[in-house]
């Protein structure tokens, strides 16, 4: 288990790094590597050329821009768990963080690392769908925007092109009232999550819900957004029909294999997004009643 | 441009254990494999190899680490501590002797990387109790499953270091 023979190049700014990903053939950006020397070392991936951007400082923050969040895609998923503006105005992100494999692992692992990797079942990217954050992918052609629909093409696919990078990702936040809640199912505290679900509620001063954001994690080959659960479920309150609103999550086209079958995991879907809903109103209202 | 391409043997400076260390590398070497093979720090076990099992885990600059998730190369200019530099001098750490008091270890495959994140966790929250310990622990596997006697001496270790003048 040792990976094959690569160059290795340690670009100290963005463009350099850039630069290379335009020039080489069969090129990867190294992150974190909680991801990629795992396939490097059982050589499910083997580039030519590997381009650490450990030493490019520029890359790692956390910063609010007006009502915005932004994150580098170099930051450490430690960064975030111990991040107090993640913390305060990205509730959701916060909870999901400390799921995120092991301290071991959150202190390299990156966010951006996560994203392109795309694991089906990785919390990241499922935030990100909640959140319809906005990615910047940045190529030695210039740069554009991608909402995170869009980036998530299937199973493992970003819309990356192969000399684009991600550099950073734009979260705008809820109302500080609002709840939030992220849970998953995993065989192991830290294992790679059979299926999660993420929600984000606001509530009207009578208590019924006026927004809301439901994703499920791990169930289809990417996050799904689940819009028309989300409809459902505006004007109500207490827990009336949200078990009802929870079997939107029971029509959706499941992965399937054979230690977890479609219709388990669909199941599974369906109690995740019951349990997430009813925690994120719990918080809200809590919220709503103190003030 | 400030960018450095290496094919083949990289020479690299490595602070380990508070020395600097020598070693020729090819790229591709992993620090784990750098630190066993290389500089002959066989205390760091390697398991999985895929940053699953814990057994490798060093500190980089202080925090815990999967050496085998990570290139000897990219620990240049970093802080790397073994389970060879936990001990001063021939002194056992209370962590140390905790283990040793409470059979925290069987046949001792897991224990050095266990160590190094107990030495973590101690140094960030030196009254952790043990849902945190059980938490930090949760990132490795033991095959002998004396977790158990692992906790007991984590535990054990807060009570020798909250006792220490």
């Amino acid at each position: 288990m040792k990976p094959a023979p690569f160059v290795l190049h340690r670009p100290r700014t963005l463009a350099d790094a850039l630069e290379l990903l335009d020039s080489r053939e069969n090129a990867r950006v190294l992150a974190g590597g909680q991801s990629l020397m795992p396939m490097l070392n059982m050589r499910l991936a083997s580039p030519d050329h590997l381009i650490d951007l450990n030493r490019i400082d520029e890359l790692g923050f956390i910063r609010e821009e007006g009502d915005e969040v932004v994150v580098g895609a170099m930051t450490r998923q430690r960064d975030v768990e111990y991040s107090d503006v993640v913390a305060s105005r990205l509730p959701l992100m916060r909870e999901a963080i400390l799921q995120v494999g092991h301290r071991q692992t959150r202190n390299r692992g990156t966010i951006g690392g996560s994203l392109c990797h795309l694991d089906p079942s990785a919390e990241m990217p499922t935030v990100m769908m909640a959140f319809d954050a906005v990615l910047l992918l940045q190529s030695r052609r210039g740069a554009r925007t991608v909402e995170m629909g869009s980036f998530a093409e299937g199973m493992m696919t970003t819309a990356l092109q192969p000399d684009e990078m991600l550099t950073q990702i734009r979260m705008r936040p809820w109302d500080p009232a609002h709840g939030a809640s992220f849970v998953e199912f995993a065989r192991r505290h830290g294992d790679f999550a059979v299926a999660s679900a993420a929600a984000m509620i606001e509530l009207d001063p009578s208590l019924r819900v006026s927004r809301a954001s439901l994703t499920l994690g791990g169930v289809a080959a990417t996050p799904l957004r689940l819009r028309d659960a989300e409809r459902a479920l505006i004007g109500r309150r207490g827990d009336e029909g949200f078990t009802k609103v929870a079997q939107y999550a029971d029509e959706c086209d499941a992965l399937d294999d054979p230690a977890f079958p479609s219709w388990y995991r669909r199941r599974l879907a369906v109690t995740l997004l019951a349990r997430a809903i009813d925690r994120a109103y719990r918080r809200a209202a809590a919220r709503a009643v103190k003030a | 441009m400030t960018t450095s391409s290496e094919s083949n043997a990289l020479s690299l400076t490595l602070d380990v254990n508070g020395k600097a260390c020598e070693a020729t590398v090819e790229p591709r070497t992993t620090l784990a494999d750098c630190l066993r093979n290389e500089l002959h720090l066989t205390g760091t076990h390697l398991g999985c190899e895929h940053g699953v099992c814990g057994a490798c885990t060093v500190l980089v600059d202080g925090r815990t680490a999967r050496s085998c998730l990570m290139l000897a190369a990219q620990a240049e200019g970093c802080r790397v501590t073994t389970i060879e530099g936990l001990s001063g001098e021939g002194e056992l750490e209370p962590l140390q002797q905790a283990f040793w008091d409470r059979h925290g270890l069987q046949c001792g495959f897991c224990t050095p990387g266990v160590l190094m994140t107990l030495t973590e966790l101690l140094r960030d929250e030196p009254n952790a109790n043990e849902d945190a310990i059980r938490l930090a622990l949760s990132g490795h596997l033991c095959r002998c499953t004396g977790y158990q006697n692992i906790v007991a001496a984590a535990l054990s270790a807060v009570e020798c270091i909250r006792r220490r003048p």
